[in-house]
């Protein structure tokens, strides 16, 4: 079975966050609970379900990851995005697209 | 232009109270997300990748330096000191907190701001020529009629809840500069034999998945049934538009599936029965709106000629700015300015809060107090004395908002795309930087010429690829970016949709592929007077695919 984490936005500001271990949302992706057999996925679902229902957070997901080296790094590009903040760190210091390709891939 | 009266002041300052409220209440818990997004839609404040964004209405792109003040301090208190210009011609915030859009909103409408219908399913932004009022070749300022079309939609009741979104776009030139054949109603102002002025009607153009051209259903409306005739487009519309598939809903759909002749004549019908009500506009309503568009008093300035040519021997890069990024004005002794959002490698459409601030000085100071925002997301001051130019343009260059660029190479639309959309299946912006890095030398771009690069992170199109003389539209394969090039399209008067050439490049590809491109066209050119688009038109694509992908063997998309 492929690794999962939920993620979500906070509903004050907006902010991506990731449910950690403790059941709190974390701003970190590294900070992630991982949930590696179907029973925890499914804790996982039920926690993002009532944190929905609780005005906590909202576009609740469950999202592939695979753990690095002990990182965590999403399967799909979006979420690794939505992880790492936009691929452009803004004005100066533009590196190319080869580099923050690197960077998120 | 146009100033709020004491109703558009309640109605706005009502408008952020109730949301106000609304928004307490979610944050209480009182509201469920689902009873709250279609409120926060209804006040332009959507959820991305990373948090909230915030759109807010320019309407025709038309604003003062006041206004331009107020979004740069948005942009510093309740964003991260910065905001992005939209082809839509207004702005978007990236990153305000839910909490604190209630006090933004209350900010902006003190300057006559807002961001009502920047989203949802009704009328949205009228937009406009950039160069209303200003531009030589216009038979009238569209701005007026855009504004009595922005009072008649604001909330209208009936037109709230339409099958899809509306787009309308008027210009008042011959030469198009606001794509007009790509929006759901065109508006083109023109005077018939007798001198009066009117519009051609074009109806059902559009972007997104499936791109379709305006069709003209009205050679020449007179501008005293602007209202009725609208009014019975949106009833055809609204009755029969698809409302069973959200990818059908588009007034597009309705046309090319009934018709172009058959739904003229379903509106003539309603035409008919409208046109001597109430929505007939009087002449003087018209002159009245009309009045607050005056242009500003233009002296004579023609010591401007004189200098303007020393100074532009003594500066090359002045003479180079000059060239590209001031256009001939009404009046001779003036220029109309485009401030490029596009530095070399830099974010298309993007502006800090310090830049803004700039602009709104400049535009103080030497133009009239009068900005535009265009739909190629850069930033306009129509009227400026030539006798100006110089100081103007060493206080842009102070701002990192020189770039002689308007209309070639670098000159990129770029939508979000994946480094902010929730939607997006590839990133625009980092594409749109390599290639502006690798054409970015001022001796290249000049020898391309005009040149339209378009880039939208997926098949909605918010960054027009469509009509990109190059289009790149991003995709996502096997869980990997890929960008699908199409060649040809134009969003002007001759506006024609991009054919895809072939199959996609992945992203550290796809500048080379720009490059084969572009030396292919320099190759076989007439004559540096012959655009890319003149160009592609004559030969079509069969030498860019041989180029790309090999003699005769382009493999399929
Ligand atoms: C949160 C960001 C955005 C979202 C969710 C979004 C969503 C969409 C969607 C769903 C469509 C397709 C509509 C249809 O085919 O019926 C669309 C079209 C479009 N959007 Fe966006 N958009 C976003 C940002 C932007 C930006 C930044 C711009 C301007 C740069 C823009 C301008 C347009 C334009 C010009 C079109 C195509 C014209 C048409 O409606 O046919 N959008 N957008
Ligand atoms: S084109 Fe797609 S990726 Fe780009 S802003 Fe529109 S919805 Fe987002």
């Amino acid at each position: 079975m492929t690794d999962k984490v939920l993620t979500a936005n906070r509903l004050s500001d907006g902010i991506s966050v990731w449910l950690d271990a403790a059941g709190n949302w974390n701003e970190s992706l590294q900070e992630a609970f991982v949930a590696r057999h179907k029973e925890a996925v499914e804790a996982l679902e039920a926690t993002g379900k009532q944190a929905f229902a609780d005005n906590k957070v909202v576009d609740v997901n469950v999202v592939d990851v695979e753990e690095v080296d002990g990182v965590l790094r999403p399967l799909r590009m979006r979420e690794r995005i939505r992880a790492a903040g936009p691929t452009i760190p803004y004005a100066a210091g533009y590196a190319g697209l080869s580099a923050i390709r690197s960077a998120v891939a | 232009m146009y100033r709020y009266d004491e109703f558009d002041h309640a109605f706005v300052n009502d408008r952020v109270a109730q949301f106000r409220d609304q928004v307490a209440r979610r944050l209480s818990g009182e509201l469920s997300e689902d009873a709250f997004k279609p409120l926060r839609l209804m006040n332009g404040v959507y959820l991305q990748l990373h948090a909230y964004m915030l759109r807010v209405a320019v309407p025709y792109g038309t604003m003062n330096s006041r206004q331009m003040r107020m979004l740069a301090h948005v942009a510093r208190k309740y964003d991260r000191g910065y905001g992005h210009f939209t082809t839509r011609q207004n702005i978007q915030y990236n990153w305000p907190k839910l909490s604190e859009l209630p006090d933004a909103l209350a900010d902006l409408a003190s300057v006559e701001m807002h961001a009502i219908q920047t989203s949802g399913n009704c009328i949205r932004n009228v937009t406009a020529d950039h160069f209303a009022g200003a531009a030589a070749d216009e038979v009238a300022d569209p701005r007026p009629y855009a504004e009595i079309l922005r009072q008649w939609s604001s909330v209208h009741p009936e037109f709230s809840f339409l099958p899809r979104k509306f787009k309308i776009a008027v210009t008042g030139a011959e030469r198009d500069r606001a794509a007009i054949q790509v929006h759901d109603i065109g508006l083109h102002l023109k005077k018939n034999e007798k001198g009066e002025i009117g519009f051609a009607v074009y109806v059902g153009g559009g972007q997104g998945r499936t791109p379709m051209i305006a069709k003209k259903i009205r050679d020449f409306l007179p501008e005293e049934d602007l209202l009725s005739y609208t009014t019975a487009i949106m009833r055809v519309y609204n009755l029969h538009g698809r409302r069973d598939n959200k990818y059908k809903a588009r007034i597009k759909i309705l046309v090319h599936e009934t018709g172009a002749e058959e739904l003229a004549r379903q509106v003539e019908v309603e035409f008919a029965e409208l046109k001597n009500t109430e929505l007939k506009l009087p002449e003087q309503d018209i002159a009245a709106i009309t009045a607050y568009f005056a242009p500003p008093a233009l002296e004579p300035r023609a010591e401007g000629w004189a200098q303007l040519a020393q100074w532009k021997k003594a500066d090359a890069d002045f003479a180079r700015w000059v060239q590209q990024n001031v256009q001939p004005h009404k009046h001779p002794d003036y220029g109309m300015v485009t401030i490029s959002l596009k530095p070399i490698g830099g974010i298309p459409g993007d502006a800090t809060d310090a830049q803004m601030d700039a602009v709104a000085d400049i535009a103080q100071e030497y133009a009239f107090d009068e900005i535009r925002v265009s739909h190629e997301q850069n930033l306009i001051l129509p009227h400026v004395a030539l006798a100006d130019l110089e100081p103007v343009y060493r206080a842009l260059v102070a701002a990192g908002l020189a770039t002689a660029n308007a209309g070639l190479i670098t000159d990129i639309i770029a939508c979000p795309g994946l480094d902010y959309c929730a939607l997006a299946n590839a990133r625009s912006i980092p594409v749109a930087q390599e290639i502006s890095t690798r054409f970015g030398s001022p001796e290249r771009q000049a020898e391309i010429g005009e040149l339209k690069i378009k880039i939208s992170g997926c098949i909605n199109a918010c960054g027009h690829h469509h009509v990109g003389h190059i289009g790149l539209l991003g995709v996502e394969k096997k869980g990997e970016e890929l960008y699908q090039i199409t060649l040809g399209g134009s969003g002007d008067e001759n506006t024609s949709i991009g054919e895809i050439i072939g199959r996609g490049f992945e992203p550290e590809k796809v500048t080379d592929a720009i490059e084969v491109i572009v030396d292919t066209y320099l190759g076989l050119r007439l004559d540096p007077s012959e655009t890319f688009l003149t160009a592609y038109r004559r030969v079509g694509p069969q030498p860019f695919k041989d180029a790309l992908y090999g003699d005769k063997t382009a493999a399929a998309a």
